[in-house]
């Protein structure tokens, strides 16, 4: 591809896994689109020792140990499996011995 | 249903105590609150009595009856510290609780109950007891199961199911029969009241549920635990077995049994560790009230002589999975 600003041809170059466009002529770089994001990110790796990992957002820390032969619990296509029978049982299942 | 020779007399002396309580009773109903074969209770005003299963000795219920009235922080403290005879049945006398209400899940106290226990779990025995009585009413559930289901649960024609309701096997309690009886047969025998409990010292209610908690006085007093007939020394995560049954087959959400967990944990409970998986420590426990409630519901089937429901069945799909994980081992416990 030519330089945008002086339309001389234009070099590809890796960096760290990230593909950049640099002017043979004026020496600019061209990024695509998220390329100044993935380069931002990989210069923070260099400068700190690791990013903390994003906070899930959840109701509680993690959900409660089950034992393995439990009934699976929340969530995929089990959603609301647990609400709909807690309404049907609680009143007489949970009364009795 | 035949009426019970039993309730007027109960009734009367229920109101003849209420009575001497106080010397201005609004004197409306009495109330029976329940009438079954193991316990007959009646209420006037303020005043409950109960008549407790008829083969229970004085030298089993006044020890319990005296635990109650040592911990009344903890326990219902009965009105009077030892039972009387009525036609051949054990009657005791209580003041009258606010029980959970069965109609409000959102309500139930998860937290007081777990704190109870924990607290009831670290208190001494303030007198000699004799075993809690949870795996006793696991072997008995089994047994009746056994007597309705008959030998061979795998050939059916004691009860099929009426036809046209659902068609899947599992809802058949002959075939649920099979899937707990299985189950059963995996426990350790002190979990099968076949062998002594493993822990001879720990204060147990014996029969949590939450029929088992009332306000006293009601209806804002603390939470109290009642029923001591099954209240005894054992193993204390029997006690949170019926929680986490409920919650491993899907009855009890993750929030909830988290809510009891912690909260037991919170109030130094001792029969599971103060963190990590306590599941080693509960799942005998777990295993045995899970199969104990599908029994009791396949049996209960039987006699109506109609199919499993969702929630019944949710125990017995639970018995079947069981029969595929090995048991947690933990604390020697499951011997």
């Amino acid at each position: 591809m030519q330089c945008p600003k002086c339309h001389a041809p234009m070099h590809t170059y890796n960096r760290n896994g990230v593909q950049i466009e640099q002017c043979s002529g004026c020496r600019g770089i061209f990024l695509d689109y998220g390329e100044l994001e993935a380069l931002t990110r990989l210069e923070s790796q260099w400068s700190q020792p690791a990013p903390p990992p994003p906070a899930a957002p959840q109701a509680y820390p993690a959900p409660p140990q089950a034992p393995a032969w439990g009934a699976p619990h929340g969530g995929g296509h089990h959603g609301g499996h647990y609400g709909h029978k807690r309404h049907k049982s609680f009143g007489h299942m949970l009364f009795s011995s | 249903m035949t009426s019970n020779p039993l309730l007027p007399h109960l009734t009367a002396r229920a109101e003849a105590t209420a009575h001497s309580r106080t010397s201005a009773c609004p004197c409306g109903a009495t109330v029976t609150l329940a009438d079954r074969p193991d316990a007959t209770v009646v209420r006037h005003a303020d005043t409950v009595a109960k008549a407790h299963a008829p083969d229970i000795t004085p030298t089993e219920l006044t020890p319990r009856l005296t635990t109650a009235t040592h911990l009344p922080d903890l326990l219902l403290p009965p009105l009077t510290p030892t039972p009387v005879n009525l036609h051949g049945r054990l009657v005791t006398f209580w003041p009258y609780g606010t029980p959970v209400d069965p109609a409000d899940p959102d309500a139930a106290p998860w937290e007081a109950a777990a704190t109870l226990l924990a607290r009831l779990h670290r208190t001494p025995a303030p007198t000699p007891l004799p075993p809690a009585r949870g795996p006793v009413k696991a072997a008995l559930a089994i047994s009746r199961l056994r007597a309705v289901a008959g030998p061979e649960p795998m050939t059916t024609g004691i009860a099929s199911p009426p036809t046209g309701i659902t068609s899947a096997d599992t809802t058949s309690p002959p075939t649920a029969t099979t899937s707990v009886l299985r189950a059963w047969d995996t426990l350790p025998a002190w979990a099968r009241a076949e062998a002594p409990q493993p822990d001879s010292t720990t204060l147990c209610h014996g029969d949590l549920h939450l029929g088992q908690l009332v306000c006293h006085p009601a209806p804002d007093g603390p939470w109290l635990l009642i029923d001591v007939d099954d209240l005894g020394v054992g193993v204390p995560a029997w006690d949170l077995g019926r929680p986490a049954a409920w919650y491993a087959c899907g009855l009890l959400a993750p929030e909830e049994w988290h809510r009891f967990l912690t909260a037991y944990r919170a109030a130094g409970g001792t029969a599971v560790p103060a963190e990590g998986d306590p599941w080693p420590a509960l799942d005998v426990p777990a295993r045995a009230l899970t199969v104990q409630t599908a029994a009791r519901a396949i049996t209960k089937a039987l006699a109506e002589g109609r199919p499993l429901d969702e929630v019944e069945e949710s125990f017995v799909d639970a018995c079947d999975r069981m029969a595929s994980v090995p048991l947690e081992l933990t604390h020697g416990h499951a011997k």
